[in-house]
């Protein structure tokens, strides 16, 4: 029989030299008792094996397990580890068997741990205390469920970093100047009173609700036994007997009158409010304002000779309400570059002027617009070809060119061909360039070139026409 | 006037903060103070420092800067014809309590929202101001939230990402007509391409500018919104709806409902009721389902005839109680979309029983050592020594689950 004491700072460090000992001497996990801080000798148990360093693997998983586990309260928390170190000897996979009893209970305990520890970050209350030096200084008095104070030390160092504390739990203290330094446990002891403890009580009492009473899921998250060492919690008695009535008060109060200012500022603001908004992004001519973020309205000069029309806005250009800056328009960009179009020179719009899509998840998938849409958006882009009176059209994809002749079937036999509104202006056909996006990289070149000639085509239209053709 | 203290004004200013239910302080960067340097330290994972009696938690000191307000939003505690008490911190105030309450551990962090004064944009000014000086002056490295007024100028909401974890701009109310009748102030397109705006801020610092550097985090732990529920008439299929196109186009990080609860000084136009706690419960759960278990929401509400949430079982077990076609599911062979359908069973439970089926062939039991609610799952799954023979089918299998309906009271 062996007795391992281990002690009470570094308890896990010292359990993890011993467990290697032991298990490179091949002692059984019924052969060991284990203490922490209870060095009272055991004069029949034998000599410990010496520590050497001995290689002893243990898979991913049982360090983190152990790191938790180790600090539980249940004395039997080193043997169980231990016993689990060993068996783990023979089967690595074990640790990922969430359902093995062994494996179960020690992650269970891990848990609890974990929860202490995480009670502990949340209930801490310091108060000021005085400082002899230049940093500030502030104690405070906590008991948590196991032994934590030692793993919950780095969380107080890393977050106070500029103050001087002290933790008394009834186990062990933890003290902070710039490093942490461990000491024996203590009795609560006498802190000075604070001030700031009053502002936070009026605080807790003002932020509650008196109109929805939970106290059963308040009390599954701040379980009583930690309502001791709370200032605030004395209040939950109070708070709960009055919110009834306060609730209903609030339920039966008449209306007031509203004070006298308030319809003055109310006037004020709803008079001076531009009501008349854009136009365009008022319209609800159809139905796909209302999931769509803004408008997205044409964009270039009014004399623009060419005019470019896409389908309709995506993701990006609903975000930002400027058309052709998603990835379609910045393929539509090198492609203008590429043939000596300058973007600034050019108007460009879309056939619809909201995004249309169907959400999945965290994106927003396109969505063609149905003929209804197309036509009902189609008196803004009648709207824009009348102000905007361009030399030439250059209908980009199916949806545009049925806006704007009427259909759009046949796409890939009328492009390169120039057909004409009803109106009598000029359009091109061509592609969308999104087109150019979804094809398989092999066939890209060769479309991005027909694409690329086709622009190049309405540029030498335009300069045919006599209108100024906007080369760089 | 007499001056009003510091304690008189947090307590205004607090009561006049509790309707935003958001409190999170999870996510976004891990900062801390080890350099001695400096206070404070984010984790990734929030931390709630108490619980009041509504059972919500104290995460962050909410307040409001001021609540003094020129709109006049009919659901709104702070409303400019409402008579309720006002009053006004200084920025000083606010980072004192912040900093203060902080040191104690009371809190994680500030969230700070305000009544609109003057005009949007000197609120939001007064907002980055404080933010600006907690992080610069005061080195403090706790989160904040600040909730943005959409109709300030973009630049004040830019500047005010470089100091906040995160960014919330509240839509309000479920659907633009509800904004319109009761915050007549507020423009829902607005308040969209606000939250576009943050998106694509957001976006943009994470790309590497062209000299290869790092552009300075934005709302690292982005942005929220909050919708009242029960005050307008929407029903849940179009509050969920409407919470999808949010998710989907402005990448939130949540949406939170808030049951609309009695304020003190109530409007007319908006007549009183029991919050109704359910239903936003049900929100929550049906948004989670949404959000982390493949759930569409035409699925959530698809035999809900009033497009409304069953307020008496959660929705997943109304889903599954509704097609039961696809049940019971074998725990052994199932792959991850199918068993995340199982009612009792959570995330971490499926991963549990995909990591271990690995290795060997589950039972029962092994399923309740994994964290499975067995009372919610047995009807639906098949495991090595369990088969729910005809329960899965039972006609009364919903009877089973729904609270017993309560016995009237003889007179």
């Amino acid at each position: 029989m062996y007795h391992v004491d281990l002690p009470r700072i570094g308890t896990f460090e010292a359990w993890r030299g011993k467990a290697r000992a032991l298990r490179a001497a091949g002692v059984k996990s019924h052969e060991v008792l284990w203490t922490r801080g209870e060095p009272a000798g055991d004069l029949f148990a034998d000599s410990l094996p010496p520590e050497g360093d001995a290689p002893l693997t243990v898979p991913r998983g049982f360090l983190d397990l152990a790191r938790m586990a180790i600090w539980h309260s249940d004395p039997e928390r080193f043997a169980r580890l231990y016993a689990l170190l060993d068996v783990l000897q023979t089967d690595k996979r074990l640790i990922e068997d969430r359902a093995d009893p062994r494996v179960a209970r020690l992650n269970a305990m891990a848990k609890e741990v974990g929860r202490d520890k995480h009670k502990m970050t949340a209930f801490v209350r310091f108060r000021e205390v005085d400082s002899d030096g230049p940093r500030r200084r502030f104690a405070a008095w906590f008991e948590p469920s196991h032994f934590i104070m030692e793993p919950s030390a780095p969380f107080f160092a890393k977050r106070f970093g500029d103050m001087d504390w002290s933790i008394f739990t009834p186990d062990l203290s933890a003290h902070f100047d710039g490093t942490v330094r461990f000491d024996d446990g203590a009795a609560k002891p006498p802190l000075p009173e604070d001030a700031t403890e009053d502002l936070w009580r009026t605080y807790f009492r003002s932020i509650f609700n008196p109109a929805r009473v939970k106290v059963s899921a308040m009390q599954s998250e701040m379980p009583k036994k930690y309502w001791k060492n709370l200032p605030e919690a004395s209040l939950i008695p109070e708070m709960i007997a009055t919110a009834q009535a306060r609730a209903s008060a609030m339920a039966e109060a008449a209306p007031t009158m509203a004070p006298a200012r308030a319809a003055r500022v109310t006037e004020r603001l709803r008079s001076g409010q531009d009501r008349v908004e854009d136009a365009l992004g008022a319209c609800r001519r159809c139905a796909l304002w209302s999931s769509a973020t803004q408008a997205v309205p044409g964009e270039g000069p009014l004399d623009a000779p060419l005019m470019l029309v896409g389908e309709q806005p995506g993701d990006r250009e609903d975000l930002t309400g400027r058309p052709f800056v998603g990835p379609a328009g910045q393929v539509l960009d090198r492609a203008l570059e590429a043939v000596g179009l300058v973007r600034e020179a050019l108007y460009l719009t879309n056939a619809v002027k909201h995004f249309k899509f169907r959400p999945r998840g965290k994106a927003r998938i396109h969505q063609s617009p149905d003929r209804g849409e197309v036509m009902a958006c189609k008196w803004w882009l009648d709207l824009e070809v009348e102000r905007v009176r361009p030399k030439l059209i250059v209908a980009l994809g199916a949806t545009a060119l049925a806006s704007l002749i009427g259909t759009g079937q046949g796409l890939m036999k009328r492009r390169g061909t120039v057909e004409q509104t009803p109106e009598g202006v000029p359009v091109l056909v061509t592609v969308h360039p999104s087109y150019l996006l979804r094809l398989p990289d092999a066939a890209r070149p060769e479309a991005e070139a027909l694409f690329r000639a086709d622009l190049t085509l309405a540029r030498e239209r335009i300069g045919e026409m006599g209108g100024a053709a906007p080369r760089r | 006037m007499v001056a009003r203290t510091l304690e008189q004004k947090l307590a205004i200013l607090s009561d006049a903060a509790k309707y935003d239910a958001s409190c999170a302080s999870s996510g976004g960067q891990r900062r801390d103070s080890r350099d001695g340097n400096g206070i404070g330290s984010t984790t990734g994972s929030g931390i709630c420092h108490a619980y009041t009696p509504d059972g919500r938690c104290i995460s962050l000191l909410k307040i409001l800067m001021t609540n003094f307000c020129i709109y006049d939003c009919a659901y709104c505690v702070n409303r400019v014809s409402s008579n309720v008490e006002r009053a006004r911190f200084t920025p000083e105030e606010v980072i004192h309590l912040t900093l203060e309450f902080y040191r104690r551990n009371y809190i994680e962090g500030l969230f700070l929202s305000s009544g609109i004064i003057r005009s949007p944009d000197d609120t939001m000014a007064d907002m980055v101001r404080i933010a600006r000086e907690l992080r610069q002056v005061h080195r403090f490295r706790g989160y904040v939230h600040l909730k943005t007024i959409p109709d300030a100028d973009p630049k004040l909401i830019e500047e005010a990402g470089l100091y906040a974890d995160r960014l919330s701009i509240n839509v309000e109310l479920p659907t633009d007509a509800s904004v319109r009748d009761y915050a007549p102030e507020k423009n829902p397109d607005q308040i969209r391409k606000a939250m576009a705006d943050v998106r694509v801020l957001k976006e943009a610092a994470k790309d590497k500018t062209h000299t290869g550097k790092r552009a300075r985090k934005f709302a690292p732990a982005g942005q929220s919104t909050q919708m009242i529920v029960g005050a307008d008439g929407a029903n849940d299929a179009t509050i969920l709806t409407s919470s999808t196109r949010l998710y989907s186009s402005y990448k939130l990080k949540r949406v939170y409902y808030s049951a609309f609860s009695p304020i003190p000084d109530a409007s007319a136009v908006l007549p009183l009721v029991k919050p109704p706690l359910i239903r936003e419960h049900r929100l929550y759960q049906a948004d989670w389902l949404m959000r982390f278990y493949g759930f569409d929401v035409t699925e959530i509400v698809a035999n809900r005839t009033d497009g409304n949430l069953d307020l008496e079982i959660d929705p997943k077990l109304a889903w599954a109680l509704a097609n039961r076609h696809i049940f019971p599911v074998d725990v052994n062979r199932a792959d991850r979309e199918t068993l995340l359908r199982v009612p009792g069973f959570g995330t971490k439970t499926v991963g549990r029983i995909l990591v271990t089926r690995r290795h060997r062939t589950l039972r029962y039991d092994d399923l309740r050592r994994m964290g499975a609610n067995l009372k919610n799952a047995r009807p639906f799954i098949h495991a090595l020594d369990w088969s729910p023979r005809t329960l899965t089918d039972t006609a009364d299998l919903r009877a089973r689950f729904a609270p017993p309906p309560e016995q009237l009271s003889l007179f």
